[in-house]
């Protein structure tokens, strides 16, 4: 049973029998750096190949094995499992529980993680290559026409289910039981209301993935027909089983994004959060309309007019309570004493980026107007504005915003407003022109373009390159930090920082609240 | 519940380091590398290239299960070492909870497809309505009806004759295993999976009543009951689909009514075999280390909450897939 106060083991065992959440967060944190780079280094692949019209670099079949790896690697391995790691790290520090509910089972979502992604990368190397049919992977592309490689595709898809589900039950049971006494629901910081929605989301979907994927393996190994009109099924049934999956998946993705903000900008605000109690029921209500709104990825594929217009409205209304956290984080600025620094232009950054895609998302959501949109490079700049400038950005804020508690060291100032507006530049020169070529009629996942898209296609690659160069400065000022960076001690890394997390010794101990702390 | 001070604070037990996470992916993860490769030899392989694709399977699974037999026993010595706290407990409680939630979800994706499919896809394809002007261009003579027998394939005249290519051949089952077909009311054997399945939800509650008054032969007996009870419906559901294949040529293959038919019933007899093996253990160990105490029993709990959870689906299977 070893000692009372197991301290961390030494050297590589410590990584692969701990139990605890501030190291299963940390390496939660590493290895979706490390999916980012490698789901990076994908897309400056797509993005070299389409700086100039014509094939240059790549095969197109190996252009849309990139296309499809990119999205999966960048969705599943980089965004999600960063917010898990974060809600390691912060959720039994900011409850003031002294760890994760059930710790042994934490260790094994993320072990399952590593290998199941070196099977999914390995598929790039199969005979026929990677599954190349996009990251929705549409069945008839994804089962008759798919590469052998699909079946470890699909299992590895299982094994990432399995991890998020068990990674989510622990959440909800942390959060349900493991508050200190007098932290009720609604005293909880809003990082861990959104997380506690988010894992709820998430065991809703990530098991109707997984049935979507059985049902693509039984058609491609066992002469199922559930994909196959010739056998009385439907290709779009796969579409309406994905996305019941996809949509509250994107929120999954967004929805702890919201969380890190509404903890990042009272700070710098120096104010209470405006509307802490609309914020709550915002966030359930997102999570709510994400459940009946799926059918608006697939106005194109001729839907009954009665499920373009429920489908439609259903969508529009999420604009509400988006808006109303959009206004209270607004509000929250509002005659606030604020300062600037890196945590806080990243929050501002991600709330004037994520508007943006918010609005296209409502432009997207309009049926009769998507039948133009659907499948252009519109929507590519429409997920990423959510995507990168949504999630990846408050991950980016949020790093910068606890790290210092995490190691006990600052990071540079100056060397992370630099990421800020090199990544700020970067990337909205890499994705605003896709709106124009969008609009215009570029397709998505097309290697070739007419040329007169070359010049906004030259702009958004040289915009790619920048955004990704800003993330290798990143890591140098992240790792600089951690040998190197100034030492600090001070419980409040920030002076407007609220919350149990900036209660306890800077660095963080191993262990923290192993009794539960007094909550007014 | 703000008056609780920390002195009345029991210790929530965190484990110490621990290798069964690293030994669980280890199985886990050679168990799915070998399923891949056995299943892409058995589709795209060479029959006479010889692979070892079953052992790294079977290795996997053998690891996988060794461990969570190991899991299962280290969490078990805590518990009787009084190390949980009634807080720890009830992470238990939530997490067999949203567990058995997300399995819910498992099967809804299927019943969506059943209902997808017979409601709206299947009478687009047989001509119904906006979306059944392709029906004459490309499925011509098809029409739909539940249960599925002839497929469009088939009504077109087979996969050569078919204008819309794919790699398969979709040819659908002589008969359903609606209870129209069955010899008389008695071989009509989803009824006897019914009723089998429906008492022993009861047996198990009973056993759970015995358990609660202190009556450990009650709890003992009904358990034991529940288990047979579920060996049973399980030996049923063989003959059920040896009928299918033998006699009505009802295949996994038969066209969508084959493919939601099994898939649906399948994955409810492997939850069922899971179900049954947990009651087993629950048995073994009460009769074998009388584990159990009518105030601490989350074993058997949770083992009995699943059993309900399977005789839920089974309602809903024999409701949407048997009768309706």
């Amino acid at each position: 049973m070893g000692d009372h106060h197991h301290g961390p083991a030494k050297g590589l065992t410590r990584w692969i029998t701990t139990t605890n959440h501030k190291d299963i967060g940390s390496m939660y944190l590493w290895f979706s750096f490390a999916m980012f780079i490698l789901g990076g280094a994908f897309a400056m692949i797509i993005r070299a190949e389409l700086f100039q019209p014509g094939l240059q670099l790549v095969e197109p079949g190996f252009f849309n094995q990139m296309t499809t790896m990119h999205g999966l690697v960048m969705v599943f391995g980089a965004i999600m499992p960063s917010f898990v790691g974060l809600a390691n790290w912060m959720i039994p520090m900011m409850i003031g529980a002294p760890d994760m509910a059930l710790p042994r089972m934490n260790n094994l979502s993320f072990w399952i993680l590593p290998p199941s992604f070196i099977m999914l990368a390995c598929t790039l190397f199969m005979d026929g290559g990677a599954p190349q049919a996009g990251w929705t992977f549409y069945a008839p592309l994804s089962t008759t026409y798919a590469p052998p490689s699909v079946t470890f595709f699909i299992f590895s898809v299982h094994l990432l289910g399995v991890s998020s589900i068990m990674g989510s039950i622990n959440i909800i049971a942390t959060v349900m039981n493991l508050r200190a006494p007098g932290m009720t629901y609604m005293k909880m910081p809003l990082f861990v209301w959104t997380w506690l929605i988010t894992a709820f989301l998430l065991v809703a979907v990530m098991p109707v993935l997984a049935g979507a994927v059985t049902m693509m393996l039984m058609d491609v190994h066992f002469g199922t027909s559930f994909f196959s009109a010739a056998g009385g099924g439907d290709p779009v049934l796969f579409q309406h089983v994905f996305w019941f999956f996809g949509h509250p998946e994107v929120y999954i993705i967004i929805l702890p994004a919201f969380g890190v903000v509404s903890q990042i900008i009272p700070t710098f605000s120096r104010k209470r959060l405006f509307g802490y109690d609309s914020m709550v029921y915002a966030t359930a209500s997102i999570a709510f309309l994400s459940f009946i709104v799926w059918a608006h990825h697939m106005f194109t594929v001729g839907m009954p007019v009665a499920g373009e217009l429920f489908f439609m409205y259903a969508t529009m209304l999420i604009a509400v309570p988006t808006g109303v956290k959009v206004f209270n984080w607004v509000t929250t600025m509002w005659r606030g004493s604020l300062t600037f620094e890196t945590p806080m232009m990243f929050s501002i950054g991600f709330l004037i980026l994520f508007t943006i895609g918010g609005f296209t998302g409502l432009m997207l959501a309009i049926a009769p107007v998507d039948f133009q949109y659907h499948d252009s490079y519109f929507v590519v700049a429409h997920f990423h504005y959510v995507m990168v400038a949504g999630a990846i950005f408050s991950m980016s804020a949020a790093i910068y915003y606890w790290l210092p508690k995490w190691c006990g060291r600052m990071y540079n100032e100056k060397m992370g407003q630099l990421h800020f507006w090199v990544s700020f530049v970067g990337f909205n020169l890499a994705f605003f022109p896709q709106h124009f070529v969008g609009l215009a009629g570029m397709p998505r996942r097309i290697p070739d373009y007419a040329l007169q898209f070359t010049d906004f296609n030259m702009m958004s690659s040289i915009g790619a390159f920048i955004y990704g160069a800003a993330q290798i400065l990143f890591l140098y000022n992240v790792i600089a930090t951690i040998v190197s960076g100034k030492p600090t001690s001070e419980e409040k890394t920030w002076e407007g920082a609220e919350g149990l997390e900036w209660t306890v010794a800077t660095p963080a101990p191993y262990h923290t609240f192993e009794t539960p702390p007094p909550v007014k | 519940m703000t008056s609780q001070t920390s002195t009345e604070y029991e210790k929530y037990y965190v484990p110490p380091k621990s290798r069964l996470a690293i030994f669980t992916t280890i199985g886990l993860v050679l168990s799915v590398f070998g399923a891949s490769h056995v299943l892409n030899d058995m589709t795209f392989g060479d029959p006479s290239v010889e692979t070892n694709s079953w052992s790294i399977f079977l290795t996997g699974l053998f690891v996988f299960i060794a461990t969570l037999f190991a899991w299962f026993k280290m969490t078990i010595k805590e518990n009787m070492a009084g190390m949980n706290s009634a807080q720890l407990k009830k992470s238990y409680v939530l997490g067999m909870f949203w567990f058995i939630f997300s399995e819910v979800m498992f099967f809804a994706a299927f019943f969506g497809a059943l209902f997808y499919v017979r409601n709206l896809s299947g009478p687009w394809l047989g001509g119904e309505g906006e979306a059944g002007r392709m029906n004459s261009l490309l499925w011509e003579g098809f029409q739909f009806s539940w249960p599925l027998i002839t497929t469009p394939q088939d009504a077109v005249g087979g996969a050569g004759a078919q204008l819309m290519a794919n790699n398969g051949t979709y040819l659908g089952a002589e008969k359903s295993m609606a209870f129209a077909n069955a010899h008389a009311w008695w071989a009509w054997l989803p009824l006897w999976n019914t009723i089998l399945l429906i008492t022993s939800s009861f047996t198990v509650h009973i056993a759970h009543s015995g358990l609660l008054a202190g009556n450990k032969k009650k709890f003992n007996l009904w358990l034991a009951i529940s288990v047979t009870l579920a060996v049973v419906f399980l030996y049923v559901q063989y003959l059920e689909y040896h009928e299918a294949y033998a006699e009505f040529g009802l295949m996994l293959s038969s066209g969508t009514y084959g493919s939601t038919f099994f898939m649906l019933t399948g994955f409810h007899g492997f939850h069922v075999f899971m179900g049954m093996t947990m009651l087993l253990v629950q048995l073994i160990r009460s009769l074998k280390s009388n584990h159990f105490t009518a105030e601490d029993h989350f074993g058997f709990e949770a083992s009995s909450w699943y059993w309900h959870f399977v005789d839920v689906v089974w309602v809903m299977l024999f409701l949407f897939v048997y009768i309706l």
